[in-house]
């Protein structure tokens, strides 16, 4: 047998083996480039008939918070609401919400009907503030620290099993 | 009742491949007639099982059983007839039962028409060809099954993702199956010419008319995507060397060589272990394709459902079948020795050199895909590979292989002469010279590339033309004999010459279109003005409508040239309430010469609209050259000499003559 013959043979095992732990690897797990930044400077309105809005400074203000970026079109965000509500309910932490690109008046009832579990939202009505937040897909989820400062990011909608691998040991990490 | 019986249906299947799948490899070892017979027999039922199994998922969908799973996840009763068929392959579980269905439709062709294949070999074939079933039937059946049923079942469906929901999609899945499974015909003469020790003419003609076949319906299928996507996604383009794309490009690029080097095989019987090599590759790399796509290894804009644990399962099949079959390489390769010599400089000379460029391009677009997942393997960091790579990557490849399209039909087999070669081809040379020329001095953007482009594009498009015309004797001899030579001209002849004239017209699509494209993107309000091109595309506004199953924001575009009205454009954006999603419906005034294309967008929230609008010339070029050439290789598919077993006939008639 000639050396040659086997040299497919060997590049596939190779191409195979990469496959393999290709398999293990989460390639839609992007890094954020803001872990660790403070969250960007800004100020939002309140979504319409809520009382509290949203601001940088509010999430300096020495709590733990997560931010939950949403929109009333966005049907994955439908899925994580119930979440929501009752990560809220339990009150281990304030959840707040981003209202990305809604109408006002849908957005208000989409929290009328589902339950509001957002101790402050901010209505970001032309897509800006999220876009510095580097949000490109409803629903993202972020956990800031006391300081302010982003420690996670979660692209797509939470599933329970996210709250309590990834979110819960953070928070409990954190002491709150 | 009618899932059960198509899932009892192939699981039966199952069992008719485990029998195809051996009794005839140890008939055809023992010289065992009965059993290599029962191949054909089995791959009869094996099919006659599958089509029962599929019909009945398409029975579900039609009747809009909302107790398969499969039905209420992606099918509603709502939907039009024409979506309930298609559906059935608009979803992960059922484009595998379509698959197993082409399978087992091309093992019954073997079956059907190889009457005058050696027995042995075609036991082999079908034996090879029901392990391959084997592995996709245990995967649906294992991991997919299109009939599990839900309790208690929803009052109506999810609906069909409404990017699917288009004719020109909804035939992309089966042409693209057409040519994968196609492949695997190949591949299963492949192995069975390994398993022999044995690779003969006879055995390239056999290979040749399924590869034919195969890369017509993969070019269709390919085309039928591309075209999807640029007039559906409404990103302007109509290739993103996305992964996905990428996995159906590679079987394509291999399978282009395959149908190459088999020529010489058949000719000159050379090239044999490379063949045998290719044929195998060809068909692995549709297998890869359908693990990247399925098992999201990759990041990719389609969103197809991926799953680990299936990914894991299509690993451990490509790891026997392309592991098992280049290992069998390994140990067999050498008994094919060629039986001729040829210099550098000639027919097979120039198919080694088309074989290289297509191979380098194939591993090229393989490196460019995985090459996230290398990185990310290995050292952890996220890259995306994008069009940049590609273009510069390829287009090295590319020059050559043109340019050598044009010289090889004309070089003699064995030796060829170039200088002869070059003369016969002066006018192409003179065409493309003056074409470069000319853009040269009349383009005022991008006049190099596109001087080097159309240059090189009129000379494959006059190539084929010399070469037909050489072949008739054109004006060289009386127009009588010129006649008389195209009367008896070959199918396979007419059908190279198109075939290569195609990617000419391809190669115009894509050179035009790169070269002198306009792209303006920009916010507008009723009443801006734009102009793109030779054309004012007058913004009057946007409004919102209710479609039937979406609420749609259509624009309003008046076009004029020269002050001159030539259309009026109304772009849409569409929004799905279930499932919820947003499409844009570009407006494209599709011309011979050139495509305009409108997009409309959000509004800016300060009284615009967010507008992509593009003239883009000759780009209809891209989709017609391929049409031209899957139209050449069904002409050459056409020819009588590859209807299969001819050659063996004459053969025996032969012998039967002489009394051998």
């Amino acid at each position: 047998m000639r050396l040659r013959y086997l040299l497919p043979l060997g590049l596939f095992v190779v191409l195979g083996l990469f496959l393999l732990v290709g398999l293990q690897l989460k390639p839609r797990e992007i890094p954020s480039a803001l872990i660790d930044k403070p969250v960007p400077e800004f100020d939002l309105p309140p979504v319409q008939g809520r009382q509290r809005g949203l601001a940088a400074r509010d999430l300096r203000a020495g709590e733990v918070s997560l931010v939950n970026v949403f929109a009333s079109w966005c049907g994955p965000c439908r899925v994580e609401h119930p979440l929501l509500v009752e990560l809220a309910a339990k009150k281990v932490v304030p959840v707040h919400g981003i209202n990305y690109k809604d109408r006002p008046d849908a957005a208000a009832a989409w929290l009328d009907s589902l339950g509001d579990p957002y101790d402050r939202t901010g209505a970001d009505l032309s897509g800006r503030v999220s876009i510095d937040w580097g949000v490109y897909g409803v629903p993202e989820t972020f956990i800031v620290d006391r300081q302010g400062r982003i420690l996670l990011k979660h692209v797509g909608a939470l599933r329970p099993e996210d709250i309590e691998d990834k979110i819960m040991p953070l928070l409990r990490k954190l002491g709150s | 009742m009618i899932a059960e019986l198509g899932h009892f249906a192939l699981i039966l299947a199952l069992g008719v491949a485990l029998a195809q799948a051996s009794l005839p490899l140890w008939g055809a070892a023992r010289g065992d007639r009965g059993l290599m017979a029962f191949a054909g027999s089995a791959a009869l039922t094996q099919f006659l099982l599958v089509a029962l199994a599929y019909g009945a998922l398409t029975q579900a969908f039609l009747g809009s059983d909302f107790s398969v799973i499969n039905v209420a996840t992606n099918s509603h009763s709502q939907k039009p007839l024409l979506y309930k068929i298609t559906g059935v392959w608009g979803n992960h579980e059922g484009s595998l039962l379509l698959w197993a269905l082409i399978l087992a439709l091309f093992g019954a062709g073997v079956a059907a028409f190889g009457a005058n294949l050696p027995p042995s070999l075609k036991a082999r074939v079908l034996a090879v060809q029901a392990m391959i079933a084997l592995g996709f039937l245990a995967f649906i059946l294992f991991t997919s099954n299109p009939f599990q049923r839900i309790d208690p079942p929803p009052a109506d469906g999810n609906g069909l993702n409404p990017l699917l929901q288009d004719p020109g999609l909804a035939f992309h899945p089966p042409f693209l199956y057409l040519g994968y499974v196609g492949f695997s015909i190949a591949f299963a003469f492949a192995i069975a010419a390994l398993i022999e020790g044995r690779v003969d003419p006879a055995w390239a003609r056999w290979v040749r008319p399924w590869t034919l076949a195969a890369w017509s319906f993969l070019t269709v299928g390919i085309a039928l995507g591309s075209w999807w996507a640029y007039y559906e996604l409404g990103w302007g383009g109509y290739w993103f060397w996305d992964p996905v794309e990428n996995a159906s490009l590679m079987p394509w690029l291999a399978g282009t060589a395959l149908l190459h080097s088999a020529t010489v095989v058949e000719k000159r019987e050379a090239l044999k272990a490379w063949t045998v090599l290719l044929a195998i590759l060809t068909f692995s790399l549709s297998l890869l394709g359908t693990f990247l796509v399925r098992s999201g290894v990759l990041t990719s804009v389609h969103a197809f459902a991926t799953d680990p644990a299936r990914g894991l399962f299509i690993l451990a099949f490509l790891a026997v079948t392309v592991g098992g079959s280049l290992a069998l390489f390994a140990a067999r390769a050498e008994a094919l020795v060629a039986r001729s010599w040829f210099a550098a400089l000639s027919r097979e000379g120039a198919l080694v050199l088309n074989n290289l460029l297509l191979g380098a391009m194939a591993a090229t677009v393989l490196l460019g895909t995985l090459y996230p997942l290398f990185l990310d393997a290995l050292t952890g960091d996220k890259v995306s590979v994008g069009p940049p790579f590609f273009h510069a990557a390829l287009a090295p490849s590319f020059l050559p292989l043109a340019i050598a399209l044009g010289f090889g039909p004309l070089l003699a087999w064995k030796r060829g002469d170039l200088p002869a070669v070059t003369r016969r081809l002066g006018v192409a040379l003179g065409v493309a010279l003056a074409v470069a020329l000319i853009t040269l001095a009349l383009a005022d953007r991008h006049a190099a590339l596109g001087a080097i482009g159309l240059g090189l594009v009129a000379w494959a498009l006059t190539t084929p033309l010399v070469e037909l015309a050489e072949r008739l004797r054109l004006f060289r001899a009386p127009l009588a004999e010129s006649w008389a030579r195209l009367r008896i001209l070959p199918r396979a002849a007419w059908g190279m010459s198109l075939a290569h004239f195609g990617v000419g017209l391809m190669a115009m699509g894509v050179v035009a279109s790169e070269a002198w494209q306009t792209e303006r993107i920009q916010a507008l309000r009723p009443g801006d003005a734009v102009a793109v091109g030779p054309y004012k595309f007058d913004f009057k506004g946007a409004r919102e409508l209710d479609g039937p199953n979406y609420l749609a924001l259509r624009g309003h575009f008046e076009v004029t040239r020269d002050g001159r009205p030539v259309a009026v454009m109304e772009p849409e954006t569409r929004r799905y309430p279930v499932p919820p999603m947003t499409t844009t419906e570009a407006a494209i005034r599709p011309r011979l010469t050139e495509d305009l294309y409108a997009v409309v967008g959000e509004p800016d929230g300060e009284g615009g609209f967010a507008t992509r609008l593009y003239h883009k010339p000759l780009v209809s070029w891209i989709w017609l050259g391929a049409l031209v050439m899957a139209t050449g290789g069904a002409l050459s598919l056409s020819d009588r000499r590859h209807r299969v077993g001819a050659p063996v006939r004459a053969r025996r008639a032969a012998q039967a003559a002489t009394g051998d």
